[in-house]
C-alpha cells in the first residue's frame, strides 16, 4: 500500500503521533496498577512525568504491591531503565542534537521513539530531519498521552475493565514488530542479531530478574559488531532482497538501508531510485 | 518522607539519568567504526529481544498467551501484506480481543 505522503518529515510525524496515541493508553493501566499497588497518585504521577518509562514504572509498582523489597524493586526499575542508555548511544549521532536541548530530548527516549527513529530513511539532511521528525512527534504524543493516562488511572482505579480484554497487551510487541521490520528487510547481519537477540532474551527470562535479559540481549549487537564474519554480511556486502521499496507500511522506511551501519549512501539512493 | 517516595524519587532520577548519559556519550567515544556497529545494531537487538519477551514473557517465567500469539501473528500477516502502520496495531489488538471476547483464547 503506497503512502499518499510523499514527504518523510510529515509521514514520520504522522507514524510517531499514531504510535504514541495507541501505545500512552496504557498509561491508564500504569496509573490504576500503582494505585491499585498502594502508591499515592502524586507517586504514580511524578514516576510518569519523570521516569517515563513504562516497564520500569510497572516494575516499581509491583513492588510496592508486594510490600516487599524496595530496594530491590528500585533495582530492577533502574535496570529496566538501562536499556534507554543503550539507545541513546545511537539516538545521539543519529538526531544530533545540540546543547541544552538534550536536556529535554533524553527524557523523550523510550522504546517507541527509538523505534520511530530508527524507521526513518536514512542519510543526510533530509534522514536527520525525518528522524527527528519521528523522535519528537512520538514523544510528545505519548508524554502527553501517557501522563494523562497515568493521572486518570490513578484517579479512577478499579474502575477499568482489563486492558487484556482489549487487546491493549499486543499492542507494544506489534508496534515494535512494525517499527523494526523495515530494518529485517534490510540485511542479514539485522536478521540474524534481531534473532540472537531474541533467543537471548527469551533463553535468559526464567534465570533473571526481570528487564536483565532484554539487556543482555545486547550482546548480540557486541557479537555482531566484533566478528569480522559479521561485518562481511554488513548490508554493503550482503543486501537483502530488494523489493518494491514502496512496499514499506511503516514510513516506507524501507527505502532507507540503515542509518549508521556499512550501508553507504550510494545504497540509500539506489533503493530510492528504484521506487 | 516515606519509603515510597524514596524508591519512586530514586528511581525517576535514575531512569532520567542512564537516558541522558547515553545521549551525551562524547562522539569520539564511538568513532571506531565497531563501535558505530554496535551502537546501530543495538536497538535492533533490544526490540527484537523485547518483542519476544513481551509477547512470551509473563513476570520471571516464559507463558505462552494464544491470544497474544495470534495477536502478533496477525501483525505479522499485515506486515506481509504491505499494511500502514495503523492496520497493522488494529489488526494485533483486534485479532487478540476478539479472541478473548469469543473466549476461545
Amino acid at each position: 500500500m503506497a503512502d499518499t505522503s510523499a514527504d518523510p518529515v510529515k509521514r514520520a510525524a504522522r507514524d510517531g503521533i499514531a504510535l504514541g496515541v495507541a501505545v500512552g493508553t496504557s498509561g491508564l493501566a500504569f496509573g490504576a496498577a500503582a494505585v491499585a499497588s498502594g502508591m499515592s497518585v502524586a507517586q504514580a504521577c511524578v514516576l510518569s512525568l519523570v521516569a517515563y518509562t513504562g516497564a520500569s514504572q510497572f516494575a516499581l509498582a509491583a513492588a510496592v504491591a508486594g510490600g516487599g523489597n524496595l530496594i530491590a524493586g528500585t533495582a530492577s526499575a533502574v535496570l529496566l531503565g538501562s536499556r534507554n542508555g543503550l539507545y541513546g548511544l545511537r539516538l545521539a549521532s543519529l538526531l544530533g542534537f545540540r546543547g541544552p536541548f538534550r536536556l529535554l530530548a533524553a527524557l523523550g527516549i523510550t522504546d517507541e521513539s527509538t523505534a520511530v527513529a530508527l524507521a526513518q530513511p536514512a542519510g543526510g539532511q533530509p534522514g536527520r530531519a525525518a528522524a527527528r521528525a519521528g523522535f519528537l512527534a512520538t514523544f510528545g504524543s505519548l508524554y502527553l498521552t501517557w501522563n494523562a493516562g497515568t493521572l486518570a488511572g490513578a484517579l479512577g482505579a478499579g474502575r477499568l475493565g482489563s486492558p487484556g480484554s482489549f487487546g491493549l497487551d499486543v499492542v507494544g510487541p506489534a508496534a515494535f514488530l512494525a517499527l523494526l521490520w523495515p530494518r529485517l528487510r534490510d540485511g542479514r547481519t539485522e536478521r540474524t542479531v534481531a534473532l540472537a537477540g531474541a533467543l537471548i532474551a527469551l533463553a535468559a527470562t526464567p534465570f533473571c530478574p526481570p528487564g536483565l535479559p532484554v539487556v543482555l540481549a545486547a550482546v548480540a549487537a557486541l557479537g555482531a559488531a566484533l566478528l569480522p564474519a559479521a561485518t562481511a554480511l554488513s548490508p554493503a556486502g550482503a543486501p537483502g532482497p530488494p523489493g518494491p521499496a514502496d512496499a514499506a507500511g511503516v514510513s516506507g522506511a524501507a527505502r532507507a538501508p540503515d542509518a549508521a551501519a556499512s550501508a553507504g549512501p550510494a545504497d540509500a539512493a539506489g533503493e530510492r531510485s528504484g521506487r | 518522607m516515606s519509603a515510597t517516595w524514596i524508591a519512586v524519587l530514586v528511581t525517576a532520577a535514575c531512569c532520567y539519568a542512564l537516558k541522558l548519559a547515553g545521549l551525551t556519550v562524547p562522539p569520539r567515544w564511538l568513532a571506531h567504526p565497531r563501535a558505530q556497529r554496535f551502537a546501530s545494531l543495538v536497538p535492533v537487538a533490544l526490540l527484537a529481544a523485547l518483542i519476544a519477551v513481551q509477547a512470551m514473557g509473563r513476570d520471571e517465567s516464559l507463558a505462552l498467551d494464544p491470544a497474544r500469539l495470534a495477536g502478533l501473528g496477525a501483525a505479522a500477516a499485515a506486515l506481509l501484506l504491505r499494511a500502514p502502520f495503523l492496520v497493522v496495531i488494529l489488526a494485533a489488538a483486534g485479532t487478540a480481543a476478539g479472541l478473548r471476547a469469543l473466549g476461545v483464547a
